[in-house]
């Protein structure tokens, strides 16, 4: 399948939500939405696919293409890995001028997949595209082909240069890229009747790891959490599974959809971030396994773990709720599923000022405005400039965003939490929860506020620009007065 | 309000403490040509001679009076006398800053009695050279307090008494407290310049102890205050005293010469600083120079981007009073905790107003033992051994620092000061950021002593 037809084809999803919505002539026009050159943001269709596959830990990711691709941009990430840190190591095979000119990209590659395999041994390379590498034309499926023939070792190509569209094309990209190349490539002997795979999950921070222990106090087996913490056996065997759970919904639909055709896996969408969204995912694989011909006694001991569980941690929100009631969130992100988040904030008694939605299906866009007091705080997308303006008129306590608007809120001297990729705490699960708060608590009371919105010296109210010489005797009074330090408390504030 | 807890040991445990001459003989390094000159046997000059030398790494002038057995029998009045004579000679100093120790403070003379003496009977020969006396016994105090005296005695024997004739508008007497480096009292220096005002700094330790090449052996110190702006302290329109134990010499300057003074307890935070530069501003009525406005934004934005870094991190800090407040409050107003604070001497009134509930007059042992579980230590080089056994990373401040070059030139006063601290601590828990495991971050590994633990320290510690 040429890369475009297969750019259709994912544009096509029958199972997103936003494609079901349109009337069949916005459809056919895909979702790629055109860029505004000279207003635009956000990463490219190399970068999606870069995000999704990465985290994938004992496989080596061989960037096809000249330096800026993969130079400029690794290491950048939080994922964790509980065992090979290979993932963290940077392939490029740097294309030079000369390489371009002479068509030896090719060559190139198919030297740099034997370097790494000689000296890493990965149980498979993953090889990625770029602008350059597609419009000079290498041919990646057939270096790779040879190359996995030649080493004995899977080679994957992954078809997302950067000129093919956004960010999240190039997720869906790499999901298909899994679909083609790994999903289904080795049959555990181990296969069981509790066996599930978490879809979109990155393991930022760990995170993953709050959530895996409640799903094996069940008796659930994950396979494979794609991608994160993810080894490339746990993938080649996923099909295996008997249920699969998508967690971030938008990057990864058609590979949900296409492992339920191809190997008849139910899927669901769910999260694990907020207290309820963890409660109803684990409910929804229990129920869905026993569907599949699990344990019926299953449903039951999840319910007893909720219940459990979520008496637990709304123990834990208790001491926060004095502190952060009727504290103003303004949440701008798209990432995460915002509702669920909203809710678990509402009920320590934080009040939404602002949630945007840009990211989120109709759906949860309602039931972001069902949360809200006024659905006018449900917001599309904000300027910059607009968002300044917001914060720095003091409307809100905190803003929980992505490393993007991070600076918009700290010049205003604004309370600023990340919940983004790059973030450093893990939030997911009924612990991540608590974590969640937490830091909101930290980031609020933080005593720094009060300085940075200190006036200067020289904005202060009283400061005169007295007279140096002639006043002296009176200045000294004044000045005996309000700086000579007997015990005054002031002077202790940093 | 802090409560102090009192020594309740009699073994003292790694030592946090550098005995009282040493910080007296420090504040007269700070004076050009001079030389300090320990009254005592000659090891108490030898030993802080040596951590003088590894702290610093320059050649330190440190003379002794070489107390042997039968002048600790006889006294030890002739020795000072000798010695003194001895260093004029050979030396010919501007100051000799006598600072007595345990020995003969146990045997116990009338050292000024025997110095007045001593000055009118070889007035000729001592003609052009200050004596001032510390009476710095080494069971007493620290650091601070030697200083302290020091400062006062150069005060008292130097400083005219009296109103000055002429004042100098443009004037300003500084007088740094121990914990400040050679970079912070040169920043100190350029910040009041900037205002288009004089300093003179007692002691100037930037001047003497910054590590220059001179251009010829000098036996004396090579830089510092000089002894006529001593002479003249009575000429400054104010005196800005840095830290508590700088009250005292300041206030016996108030008393001699009526030059009034503001008291800085830290300056190593932006409302802190803030206070100085309104005070500048104000004495020399010239608005802010463009300079100190920008590096007030910068630490503004370093406060902002920090902070993130400081949040919920438990600081064990173990340092001389002064430090030890400026410090606290440096963590705490990004967010931090106070997890642990210890100090030499329980003396102090800065201690009561350190931000946390009690502070350990004790030693690194104490330390070591209270600071467990902390996420970093800050103490002086020797809480080494307790950061590699508790396996927390250690931010070197206060003295001695033997194992790391360059801590006279760190400057952590002022808005640069601060902005560069709060890079430095945030760097030092970067690079000590360990990767989350499962195991770590398991939700069922407190369940069962959750009640025992703190609600919020249970994860993300990283």
């Amino acid at each position: 399948m040429s890369s475009q037809a297969r750019i259709q084809a994912l544009f096509n999803e029958p199972a997103c939500e936003k494609n079901q919505a349109k009337d069949a002539s916005t459809r056919a026009k895909g979702c790629s939405k055109p860029l505004t050159p000279g207003a635009a943001a956000g990463g490219c269709a190399f970068d999606g696919a870069k995000i999704v596959l990465q985290p994938v830990t004992d496989v080596a990711h061989l960037v096809h293409g000249p330096l800026a691709c993969e130079g400029n941009s690794w290491d950048n990430r939080g994922a964790a890995s509980s065992g090979s840190a290979l993932w963290r190591r940077s392939f490029t095979t740097d294309l030079t001028e000369l390489d371009v000119v002479m068509g030896q990209g090719e060559k190139k590659l198919f030297r740099a997949i034997r370097e790494i395999v000689e000296t890493y041994a990965p149980p498979a390379v993953f090889v990625y595209s770029t602008c350059v590498t597609a419009l000079i034309g290498d041919d990646l499926d057939a270096v790779c082909f040879r190359a996995a023939e030649r080493f004995g070792t899977p080679v994957v190509p992954v078809h997302a240069p950067g000129f093919a569209g956004s960010k999240n094309l190039g997720n869906k990209l790499a999901g298909e890229a899994l679909l083609d190349h790994v999903i289904g490539a080795y049959e555990p002997d181990d296969v069981g009747p509790t066996d599930v795979n978490i879809l979109g999950e990155y393991n930022l921070s760990g995170e993953f790891w709050m959530v895996k222990p409640l799903l094996e106090a069940l008796g659930m087996r994950v396979r494979a959490c794609i991608p994160g913490d993810a080894r490339y056996r746990d993938i080649a065997g996923a099909h295996t599974a008997r249920v699969n759970m998508m967690v971030c919904s938008t990057a990864l639909i058609n590979m949900a959809r296409k492992m339920e055709e191809r190997w008849g896996i139910p899927y669901f969408e769910g999260s694990f971030y907020g207290v309820s969204d963890t409660s109803d995912a684990l409910r929804q694989l229990a129920r869905l396994l026993v569907a599949e011909g699990a344990d019926r006694s299953l449903v039951d001991r999840a319910e007893a773990l909720i219940a459990d569980q979520e008496a637990r941690v709304w123990r834990r929100l208790e001491p926060y709720r004095a502190r952060l009631a009727g504290k103003r969130v303004l949440l701008n992100t798209g990432g995460v599923k915002s509702w669920s988040v909203i809710a678990a904030l509402q009920e320590v008694g934080m009040e939404i000022v602002g949630a945007a939605t840009k990211k989120s299906t109709d759906e949860d866009k309602a039931r972001i405005k069902a949360l809200l007091k006024d659905e006018k705080h449900a917001f599309d997308n904000m300027a910059p400039r607009d968002l300044y303006a917001l914060l720095a008129s003091g409307k809100a306590d905190i803003m929980l965003s992505g490393g993007r608007t991070q600076f918009i809120a700290l010049k205003a001297k604004t309370p600023w939490l990340d919940i983004n990729q790059e973030r450093r705490h893990p939030y997911a699960g009924y612990d991540g929860m608590v974590e969640l708060v937490r830091q909101i608590d930290l980031a609020i009371h933080n005593p720094v506020w009060e300085q940075v919105r200190a006036p200067a010296p020289w904005d202060a109210e009283g400061f005169s620009i007295a007279g140096a010489s002639d006043d002296g005797a009176d200045f000294i009074a004044r000045t005996h007065r309000k700086f000579a330090a007997t015990a005054a408390d002031e002077l202790g504030e940093c | 309000m802090a409560s102090i807890l009192p020594v309740a040991k009699a073994a003292s445990v790694n030592p946090l403490k550098s005995s009282q001459p040493l910080g007296a003989a420090f504040a007269f390094l700070g004076v050009a040509g001079a030389v300090p000159l320990f009254h005592g046997s000659q090891g108490c000059t030898s030993f802080a001679l040596v951590l003088f030398v590894r702290h610093f790494k320059e050649t330190i002038p440190l003379q002794t009076t070489a107390m042997d057995e039968v002048a600790t029998i006889l006294g030890g009045a002739d020795h000072l006398e000798e010695a003194i004579l001895n260093l004029k000679a050979r030396t010919k100093p501007n100051l000799i800053g006598v600072c007595t120790t345990a020995l003969v403070e146990t045997r116990g003379e009338d050292f000024a009695g025997e110095l007045a003496a001593i000055k009118s009977r070889r007035a000729a020969d001592l003609a052009g050279t200050e004596i001032a006396l510390a009476q710095t016994p080494d069971f007493d105090g620290a650091i601070e307090e030697g200083w302290s005296k020091a400062v006062k005695a150069m005060i008292e024997t130097i400083a005219r008494r009296g109103p000055a004739q002429r004042r100098n508008e443009k004037r300003v007497n500084l007088l740094p407290g121990a914990h400040l480096s050679v970079a912070d009292v040169e920043h100190l220096r350029a910040m009041v310049e900037a205002f288009g005002l004089e300093p003179v700094i007692l002691p100037d330790i930037a001047g003497s102890l910054d590590g220059t090449v001179p251009a010829s052996w000098v036996p004396t110190t090579y830089g510092g205050t000089a002894i006529e702006d001593i002479r003249t302290l009575g000429e400054a329109r104010l005196t800005i005293a840095i830290g508590e134990h700088m009250r005292a010499p300041a206030a016996r300057l108030q008393e001699m010469t009526g030059v009034e003074f503001a008291l800085f307890r830290q300056l190593s935070g932006l409302k802190a600083v803030d206070r100085l530069v309104r005070l500048l501003g104000e004495l020399s009525g010239r608005p802010a120079p463009a300079s100190i406005r920008r590096r007030r934004a910068q630490l503004q934005d370093a406060l902002l981007d920090g902070h993130f870094h400081f949040s919920g991190k438990r600081i064990a800090i173990a340092a001389e009073p002064d430090l030890l407040y400026a410090l606290a409050t440096f963590f705490i107003g990004l967010g931090a905790e106070i997890h642990a604070a210890v100090t030499t001497t329980g003396g102090s009134r800065i201690l009561e107003h350190i931000p946390c509930d009690t502070v350990k007059v004790g030693d690194l042992g104490d330390f070591e033992a209270l600071a467990e579980g902390a996420d970093l230590l800050v103490t002086h080089s020797h809480g080494r051994q307790a950061a590699e056994r508790l396996g927390v990373p250690l931010l070197r401040v206060g003295f001695p620092v033997f194992d790391r070059l360059g801590s006279q030139h760190k400057l952590r006063v002022g808005y640069q000061g601060a902005r560069d601290l709060i890079f430095e601590v945030a760097n030092i828990f970067e690079s000590a950021r360990c990767e989350p495991t499962p195991e770590s971050l398991d939700p069922f590994r407190y369940q069962e002593n959750e009640h025992e633990r703190r609600p919020a320290s249970a994860i993300g510690r990283h």
